[in-house]
């Protein structure tokens, strides 16, 4: 029975830079897919292309494709990314010199998956009917219009199919969903039809399933997480597909982590909504028709699963400028830190309402009591050794937050006494550059399809 | 009439979209997933969230995995880049769901696993 490979590399921009490696080294694979776009990542690399045109991707690729570009040619491995952020061909251009640099540019073909970007056509887009509204709140977009820094649609797998179709080596995106990363490669080996629902459901769970990394390999796993062996070299996840439309979850042999029930069940309920309808741009997943099988040891076999039909639509990731941010720290201890820390809040509340400085939110936290939990976890005792006070506030202009960051320090003088941990300094203000999600009829944008 | 912490019976795992915080609650051994379906009702998961969840709980439920999925709206601060908590993912609320206890009724039994 034919067999397909496909292997995660990064599950975020910021992943183990090993993995991706490892991956190509350390058994056999057909396909390594690495997912970098966050939603808030399109818009920092949107920053960085307008100081710099040839700027605007994900940097850390270009070093890594330096590392593994002499395997995944001795091995013809394939490679899809979407590192390429808002300025994929910049990307490609480096990753080419980089080939050249090793002498493997000649037999090497790199694809570009561009078109997603549509910050400069909204304006237009507006005119003509179509309000982009939050999918969350139901605002038109017309609220936010004058701040919008990046505007992008995610496409799914068939840009990618047509570029392995024309025998990319390499295929480097924009915003393509982390899902069509590892369908694109089932769809192209199987010949699979772009309406046979059941296989592209399937495919897209494979998908979901990897494009964490090993969060779905024993990272961040709360079942049993003590037993779980040797995550200081954990594998990362690869999907081993068949024609007949199942797959198996697996890592290569002699890494740590683990593949079983728990760890794969923990990555399909991560961030899910509806289980009943998993929407991307190729197809409706159902996730209640997930059937799992742990069939040997680090294999878990996912078969039975159904499709729909995809939607009219795509979503948009729209991001704007919101405001600034900061949040400030110091550490107090026992006797009663709970109530110095507290205090110690109190009064650095008190003198920025006495500076007459208007704030959003002002958010107080002690953290390692009541941080992540809130009221759920807020008992104080007088016997806790340490707790760290944490403020954090919010604004629409950038001065009371500027202003905000130099109250924190004075506090080791003049508030509650057994204080520490101001050594980092003032904090940093941070620019918000918040997220807005919309729909847009799909046949308004189309994907670009180049070669480098 | 019986306690259990959802930690002996259950894990789980969180993650967020927007505002709302999505837990994925599932039985670490199947039998007991109808417990789960029984005692962890929406309406004791938004009681257990008081003060964290400021909107809705919404459950959906995934027999072919023993699992439940709870949406809590209205839980992040604002959620993404605005929120200004700690957790701002609210990537520990999946812990936090563990620390429940549920009571059992009459002749509901814990299956070992």
């Amino acid at each position: 029975m034919k067999t397909v490979r496909v292997a995660a590399g990064q599950g975020f921009w910021g992943d183990w830079l090993e993995a991706p490696v490892h991956q190509v080294e350390k058994g056999p694979i057909d396909y390594l897919m690495m997912d970098y776009l966050a939603e808030v990542t399109m818009s920092i690399m949107m920053k960085q292309k307008l100081k710099n045109p040839d700027a605007g991707y994900a940097r850390d690729f270009v070093p890594l494709m330096e590392r593994i570009l002499p395997t995944i040619m001795k091995r013809n491995i394939k490679v899809l990314a979407n590192a390429g952020g808002v300025n994929p061909h910049a990307c490609a251009r480096a990753v080419r010199a980089v080939a050249e640099k090793l002498g493997l540019a000649g037999k090497l073909k790199i694809a570009v998956v561009s078109g997603d970007d549509i910050c400069g056509r909204i304006g237009d887009f507006v005119s003509k009917g179509h309000s982009l509204n939050d999918m969350d709140s139901g605002a038109p977009i017309s609220k936010i219009q004058n701040r919008i820094q990046s505007a992008n649609v995610y496409f799914g797998a068939q840009p990618m199919v047509e570029a392995l179709r024309q025998g990319a080596q390499i295929i480097i995106t924009g915003r393509v969903t982390d899902t069509g990363l590892t369908l694109a490669p089932l769809i192209h080996e199987f010949g699979w039809s772009f309406e046979d629902w059941d296989k592209l459901a399937t495919g897209t769970i494979a998908g979901h399933i990897i494009e964490c990394g090993a969060q779905c390999s024993g990272g961040n796993c709360s079942a049993d997480w003590q037993t779980i062996p040797d995550l200081a070299r954990v594998g990362f996840p690869i999907i081993e597909a068949y024609d007949d439309g199942t797959f198996v979850v697996t890592k290569h042999e002699g890494t740590g982590g683990r593949v079983d029930l728990r760890t794969v069940k923990e990555q399909l309920v991560y961030e899910m909504g509806d289980p009943h309808a998993y929407i991307t741009p190729d197809v409706i997943a159902d996730f209640t028709t997930i059937s799992l099988q742990q069939e040997g040891p680090n294999r878990v076999r996912v078969s039975g699963i159904k499709g729909r039909p995809k939607t009219p639509f795509l979503k948009v990731s729209v991001s704007y400028d919101y405001g600034f941010k900061a949040a400030g720290t110091l550490v107090y201890t026992w006797p009663d830190a709970v109530k110095k820390a507290k205090a110690g809040a109190n009064i650095l509340r008190t003198r920025l309402a006495d500076l007459g400085l208007e704030f959003d939110e002002i958010v107080t936290e002690v953290v390692g009591l009541n941080s992540c939990w809130g009221p759920l976890t807020d008992i104080d005792s007088p016997d806790i050794p340490e707790v760290t006070m944490r403020v954090a506030v919010r604004a629409q202009e950038e001065a009371p937050v500027e202003r905000f960051t130099k109250e924190i320090a004075p506090l080791v003088l003049t508030g509650p006494p057994s204080v520490t941990g101001f050594a980092g300094g003032r904090p940093a203000v941070q620019q918000i550059v918040a997220y807005w999600p919309a729909l847009i009829p799909r046949e308004l944008v189309q994907p670009k399809l180049d070669f480098i | 009439m019986t306690t259990v912490q959802l930690l002996e019976i259950a894990h789980a795992r969180s993650g967020d979209k927007g505002d709302t915080a999505n837990v994925g609650l599932i039985a670490l051994n199947p039998a007991n997933y109808p417990l789960l379906v029984k005692y962890v009702t929406a309406e004791k998961v938004k009681e257990h969230f008081r003060g964290i969840c400021l909107g809705k709980v919404e459950r959906f439920e995934l027999p072919n995995l023993g699992a439940l999925n709870f949406l809590l709206h209205q839980s992040l601060g604002g959620g993404g880049t605005l929120s200004l908590k700690t957790d701002a993912q609210g990537k520990t609320y999946a812990a936090a769901l563990l620390k429940m206890k549920i009571q059992l009724s009459g002749g509901d039994k814990i299956a070992i696993s």
